[in-house]
């Protein structure tokens, strides 16, 4: 009876998505994109990070490993995906500084160029990318797992630190162009057909979603189950047969395979990849959505992205610009950087007193449900 | 000979100067329920870790079936400040954790109940087929190997079904009664499918009515399941009804064994015991 229940669930869900989906493309192509910069920003950015934080919550969440590596495996992934998919003829341009690129290919151009050599070259690249981000895990896997919750955050912060100070080290410029961006490569735009549909937001999502849906199949597996039963328990999932050293390395290789495809996702949305934007304060911005949006709950990861980089990057964006009334009243505390205080504010409040975030550890489908069952009980108690 | 099922040999399990577990050998025989008693803080649940691999013995061996699964002797900074004996009887060191011990069929219970707390219970049981399900994580987060899942899901259920748990199948397991989460936490155990069960203290909390329940309880799945059981308990009246033999262990040593009669008139015992022995009477 549950079983098919979660059928059910999944079925409604994926209409959900398909409609979402639908409604990227009108609203892009309804809706003139240079009056709506912020809109398309956070709609853009938002599937990006709803990606990566639930990826975190894979691992935090769902498996109870505290990680803070996050930047760090998205920085692998945008530098894989930008290197692998700079087109060969402008990498001169953008290696000037090191004579050019040691690495001489592009996989669109490779794929025969053209919208099948686009599609085909993101895809392979963005999977490279992931993959990149997994392999290193899996190597740093085997120290850092042993370490017990605090340790393990702080030797996952230490790793993504070393690893953007490694990545702008000068030796290596003429693979990661040093200190300075790369740029050139396809990004969300470069699906916009020329004279025809917008597709930027819509490619965006998808690759989201497919992503996002991959990892919700798996948290519904059974090796989902035994990373909850981790999360639940060592001891007791240890006596039951499970390798807590596999499964955990399992947990944080797969979480950054999906890291690592934010990564280049996120380079496609900035058009640059840069190692200083991989900060620890983003890994911090990550962290909160999981928060917000409620630790062990994937759908409250995806709606706190969005409504955290809405608030953040354009509904107190008000707050930010002096306004003087007519009668010359200057509105007292509206100045630059105000935005920061307001917002801060907000995150300690939801922190402090809505510790669950938004969805607890529930997912969508599963409100509708305890909704009915209310009903239900409701209806009996009243009868 | 008929290989004993489980099988200490002087066991000692040293944590810095205190030895919880000094010297400590024993067996446990195909089809038997043997019960270690002894008072708090005797060293009872220390020999089930280290049965189980949850802790590294400082010396001494377990076998299972023949196989050496724990083997260990006073090694590194130990070697200074080993207080048990036997040192140099063991040489060869061998260590499994506790998954791979379950593996090879020995499920356990905890004193302080440890349950999923969160999950349901339905899931607390399909979790222990995982360890035997022939896939890898591909072939279950896409759905290739349907029939697996699904015969996993059947013998959780099944075994739900028989455990007189399937009504409870959806509730979280954190929300149960007491008496529930006992039971599912041995209903748990049993879905390892193993040879060899062990129960920390399974009355503990328990009034007289629900620990009789329990003794026809665990003399049923012994019969059932075909299984061996050695059982640490607090409740005298249990352990004298359904053990074929007892050991009892003091300050982390054996200080008696053998059937319940034996056991019950042994001076040393009753001395150990006082209090205990008392209350069992009244
Ligand atoms: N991990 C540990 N570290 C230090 N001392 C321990 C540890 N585990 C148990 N002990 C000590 O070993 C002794 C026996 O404990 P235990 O096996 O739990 O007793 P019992 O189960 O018989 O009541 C106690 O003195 C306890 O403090
Ligand atoms: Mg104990």
């Amino acid at each position: 009876m549950n079983e098919k229940k979660s059928k059910k669930g999944a079925f409604i869900a994926l209409v959900c998505v398909a409609v979402l989906l639908a409604l990227t493309i009108v609203l892009e192509n309804t809706l003139d994109p240079t009056k709506n910069i912020m809109l398309f920003t956070v709609l853009k950015k938002g599937a990006v990070y709803a990606l990566v934080a639930s990826s975190m919550n894979l691992l935090n969440g769902f498996t109870g490993l505290f990680s803070l590596g996050q930047a760090g495996f998205m920085l692998l992934g945008a530098y894989t995906y930008a290197i692998l998919t700079i087109p060969t003829d402008t990498r001169s341009a953008v290696y000037y500084l090191y004579g050019g690129c040691a690495i001489n290919f592009s996989l669109p151009e490779l794929f025969g160029g053209g919208a099948a050599g686009l599609i085909l070259g993101v895809l392979i690249a963005l999977i490279l990318a992931g993959c990149v981000a997994a392999a290193v895990a899996w190597l740093i896997g085997l120290p850092v797992l042993r370490l017990k919750s605090d340790y393990l955050a702080i030797a996952t912060l230490g790793f993504a630190e070393i690893i953007r100070a490694v990545f702008q080290w000068d030796k290596l410029g003429p693979v990661t162009n040093g200190a300075n961006a790369l740029k050139g490569f396809p990004t969300f735009s470069s699906f916009n057909i020329k004279g025809g549909l917008r597709l930027s937001t819509f490619v965006a999502f998808l690759l989201a979603a497919v992503c996002i849906g991959v990892i919700l199949l798996l948290i519904n597996s059974s090796y989902g189950r035994a990373f909850k039963a981790i999360r639940e328990d060592e001891v007791a999932a240890e006596a039951m047969g499970i390798n807590l050293s596999r499964h955990k390395r399992l947990s944080f290789c797969i979480s950054s395979f999906f890291a690592g495809v934010g990564g280049g996702m996120f380079a496609m949305f900035a058009t640059q990849a840069q190692a200083k934007t991989f900060t620890t304060a983003m890994t911090y911005e990550i962290l909160l959505i999981v928060v917000i949006g409620g630790i062990g709950s994937i759908s409250g990861s995806c709606i706190a992205s969005f409504l955290y980089l809405a608030c953040s990057e354009w509904w107190l964006r008000f707050l930010d610009t002096e306004v003087v009334l007519k009668s010359g009243f200057k509105v007292p505390l509206l100045r630059n950087g105000f935005r920061m205080v307001v917002f801060s504010i907000i995150i300690m409040v939801v922190v402090l007193f809505f510790r669950k975030g938004i969805m607890g550890d529930k997912e969508l489908p599963d409100l509708f449900r305890a909704r009915k069952n209310a009903k239900v009980k409701g209806g009996e108690g009243n009868g | 000979m008929a290989e004993n099922i489980l099988r200490l040999e002087d066991i000692t399990m040293q944590f810095g100067g205190v030895v919880a577990v000094n010297d400590l050998s024993l067996h446990v025989d195909e089809g038997e329920i043997v019960a270690l008693i002894g008072p708090n803080g005797a060293g009872k649940t220390t020999a089930f870790n280290c049965v189980t691999g949850v802790y590294e013995p400082t010396n001494g061996r377990v076998s299972l079936l023949g196989d050496v699964i724990v083997e260990n002797h006073p090694q590194g900074k130990m070697k200074g400040q080993y207080l048990g004996e036997n040192a140099g009887k063991y040489t060869q060191v061998v260590r499994h954790t506790p998954d791979q011990i379950t593996q090879r069929g020995v499920a356990r219970t905890f004193q302080n109940i440890r349950l999923f707390g969160a999950l349901t219970v339905f899931e607390n049981v399909l979790i222990a087929k995982h360890m035997r399900a022939k896939q890898n994580f591909l072939s279950a987060a896409f759905r290739l190997n349907a029939k697996e899942e699904k015969r996993m899901r059947d013998e959780a259920m099944a075994l739900l079904k028989e455990q007189d748990l399937a009504q409870y199948k959806d509730e979280v397991a954190a929300s149960l009664p007491y008496g529930l989460q006992r039971r599912l936490e041995i209903a748990r155990a049993l879905a390892t499918n193993p040879k060899l069960l062990l129960l920390d203290e399974p009355a503990a909390g328990m009034n007289p009515q629900e620990t009789q329940e329990l003794t026809d309880f665990i003399r049923k799945i012994r019969g059932e399941y075909g299984l061996t059981i050695f059982m640490i308990e607090h409740h005298m009246d249990l352990v004298m009804q359904i053990s074929d033999r007892i050991y009892v262990l003091d300050f982390g040593k054996l200080i008696a064994q053998g059937s319940p009669a034996q056991v019950q008139n042994d001076q040393r015992v009753i001395e150990a015991y006082l209090g205990v022995a008392d209350d069992a009477e009244n």
